[in-house]
């Protein structure tokens, strides 16, 4: 009985799943319409929309499922990119090396900053994880050696043997959109392990989660490390993709734009963060063509979300069903 | 020894600025649980507001009060139109919002204002020096400000301990629905204490403008500084607030004048600057961090959570 309750379940078609694949089919032939409208804008705008949306997935794995409202994120896109900017002009550019390096070094920033930030809670966490930020942000003001406040220019990207190519902007496409359904998929697999169910146990109710005999500070750290690895590789892609670092990319209010992405897609729904990522660079590039001041038609957007909407455009979808 | 009063004076001065930034926030945060990144925005406002009617009534005095009272009335209309809608939300449907509210207001003022900063000129006599001690001469207007925010926290330390509007405050910070079922206007209340909240930082804003450049975005930086001030005093605790100002205004001034060449002592000239530069910028959240390390509710705990 329950097992054919399951398979007829996923078998339904529901608004939800349509969109998720329509989603997925149009950005796996962003490649092919670029190529033969010669729209090579598009290539790049939907490049960034990828790895932003592997940023903002990582995040959605600590605050959607773990309840951990992070507020620094962006730090782990710098560190990321710093990683592969620096060994770039140091002269080490096989990106065996660089990618390791972006993801242990963010990996290692998350473990610190996370032994300290989880003692703390609400509010308050959310203030401490964007101090940390803060830290990296004018750590990497004051690295003159590696442009200060101007940024460095990465002249050659990182280098993987000789049959990849990350100049060839469709490869790299590609690739971006490989290691984001990698990224879901792992972070589906996560949530849904026992290791999953306890963070999401964790954030409806530690203090019963920690009765029963889970040490949950450790389960947290864990997950806070694994979404900081994660946003480093997106950084590195970042860096990869503009050939630039700046402190910009960890301005706080990239942090910001970070979680408008993964709220507006909806938490803690899988593919909340690609959507939202999607639909946040998009309406900030179309709005941005049709006037001037486009934030002054974004903002209100954002606060209609933030007032009407519950759970974001994944809520509006799973609601579409009921109406 | 001068530069070193000198600096403290200065250190001083930013601190209570950030009071009354982070007085305001504090009070929202605690009374009606709301994360306003905003905040920043009416900050802004402020300081547009005094430059644009000091040049119409020609008196810095006037402009200043004309707009500590049209910050109030912008701070009371977002109230009612926006942020009434958000309380009991979770922190990141603040987040949301009030992120889309900064966006909405920097373009709004580039809007009205153009994307070129302003300027608020300062009477003349305000430019000149005092020699607050032999040898030591202090920019009056600093002074002024010094005086002017102090009388400020004076205001609202009487307003919150002693009128009956404070005691409904106070009453609204530690239970809300209780203060709400005995017949007070809850609504009313959280519209005046956002009042108050924007006229802070209004007042805040305008004091600065002569110092700074008005400019977009100039409430940003600020803001989370001011963030810093209430998570380290503990958030909803306007003594708390008032000590983490002072102690944040402290830290960053005399670590600005003095990091740097504590560091030339044991490096080289360049690496000391960057590093130091580095060093006096971080040097706040670094004391954030220690301190809610040790103390993860901040300096002054509000009593009951």
């Amino acid at each position: 009985m329950s097992e054919r309750l399951t398979i007829s379940r996923a078998a339904r078609l529901t608004p939800r799943l349509a969109v998720n694949v329509v989603v997925l089919f149009i950005l796996a032939l962003v490649p092919v319409y670029a190529m033969l409208s010669g729209d090579s804008f598009a290539m790049t705008l939907f490049t960034r929309v990828l790895i932003l949306a592997l940023a903002a997935l990582s995040l959605n794995l600590i605050m959607g499922f773990g309840g951990m409202v992070s507020f620094g994120h962006a730090a782990y896109l710098g560190i990321g990119g710093y990683a592969v900017g620096i060994l770039a002009k140091e002269g080490i550019g096989s990106g065996f090396v660089q990618w390791p390096a972006a993801i242990a070094a963010s990996a290692l920033y998350a473990l610190i900053v996370g032994a300290l930030s989880l003692r703390t809670r609400g509010v308050y966490f959310i203030m401490i994880t964007l101090a940390f930020a803060q830290m990296v942000y004018y750590v990497a003001i004051g690295l003159d050696r590696y442009g200060g406040d101007d940024g460095l220019t990465i002249y050659k990207r990182s280098r993987f043997g000789d049959i990849v190519d990350l100049n060839n902007k469709t490869f790299f496409y590609y690739l971006c959109f490989a290691l984001l359904l990698a990224g879901i998929y792992l972070t589906w697999r996560l949530v849904n392990s026992r290791f999953g169910l306890v963070i999401q146990g964790a954030r409806s109710n530690e203090r019963r989660m920690r009765a029963i005999g889970f040490p949950t500070y450790r389960y947290k750290l864990v997950c806070f490390v694994i979404a900081g690895a994660m946003c480093g590789l997106a950084g590195a892609l970042l860096a990869n993709h503009t050939d630039f670092i700046s402190p910009a990319m960890m301005h706080w209010t990239r942090s910001g734009d970070l979680m408008v992405m993964a709220v507006l897609g909806g938490m803690p729904a899988m593919f909340g963060p690609l959507i939202g990522a999607l639909t946040f660079l998009l309406l900030e590039e179309g709005l941005s063509r049709i006037t001037d001041y486009p934030n002054l038609i974004l903002g209100p957007m954002l606060l209609m979300v933030a007032i009407y909407v519950h759970g974001g455009i994944d809520g509006l979808i799973g609601s579409m069903r009921r109406g | 020894m001068l530069y070193f009063i000198e600096q403290f004076l200065n250190g001083i001065q930013l601190g209570m600025l950030l009071f009354l930034l982070a007085a305001g926030l504090t009070l929202i945060f605690g009374i009606m649980d709301l994360v306003n990144l905003a905040h920043g925005s009416l900050y802004m406002i402020g300081a547009y507001f005094a430059a644009t009617f000091a040049e119409w009534t020609d008196s810095f005095v006037l402009g200043a009060i004309l707009a500590l009272l049209a910050t109030a009335a912008v701070g009371m209309a977002l109230e009612v139109i926006a942020i009434r809608r958000l309380y009991g939300r979770n922190h990141l449907d603040h987040v949301l919002g009030t992120f889309g509210l900064l966006l909405f207001f920097n373009e709004l003022v580039r809007l009205i204002w153009g994307p070129a900063g302003l300027t608020l000129p300062l009477p003349s006599e305000m430019f000149n020096a005092v020699e607050i001690l032999p040898g030591l001469f202090y920019p009056l207007y600093r002074l002024v400000i010094i005086a002017a925010t102090l009388a400020v926290a004076l205001l609202l330390y009487i307003l919150v301990m002693r009128t009956r509007l404070g005691m409904l405050i106070r009453a609204g910070a530690s239970n809300r629905e209780m203060v709400g079922a005995l017949g007070v206007n809850i609504k009313l209340l959280y519209t005046l204490v956002f009042g108050l909240g924007a006229a802070l930082a209004g007042f805040a804003g305008l004091m600065q403008a002569p110092i700074l450049t008005v400019q977009i975005g100039m409430g940003e930086n600020i803001l989370i500084a001011a963030f810093v001030v209430v998570t380290i005093g503990g958030i909803g605790s306007i003594r708390g607030a008032f000590v983490a100002a002072l102690l944040v205004g402290l830290v960053d001034t005399v670590g600005r004048a003095f990091v740097p060449d504590l560091l030339h002592g044991f490096l080289s000239e360049s690496a000391s600057s960057s590093l130091g530069r580095a060093l006096s910028s971080m040097m706040i959240y670094l004391v954030m961090a220690l301190i809610l390390v040790v103390r993860p509710e901040g300096l002054f705990p509000a009593a009951s959570k």
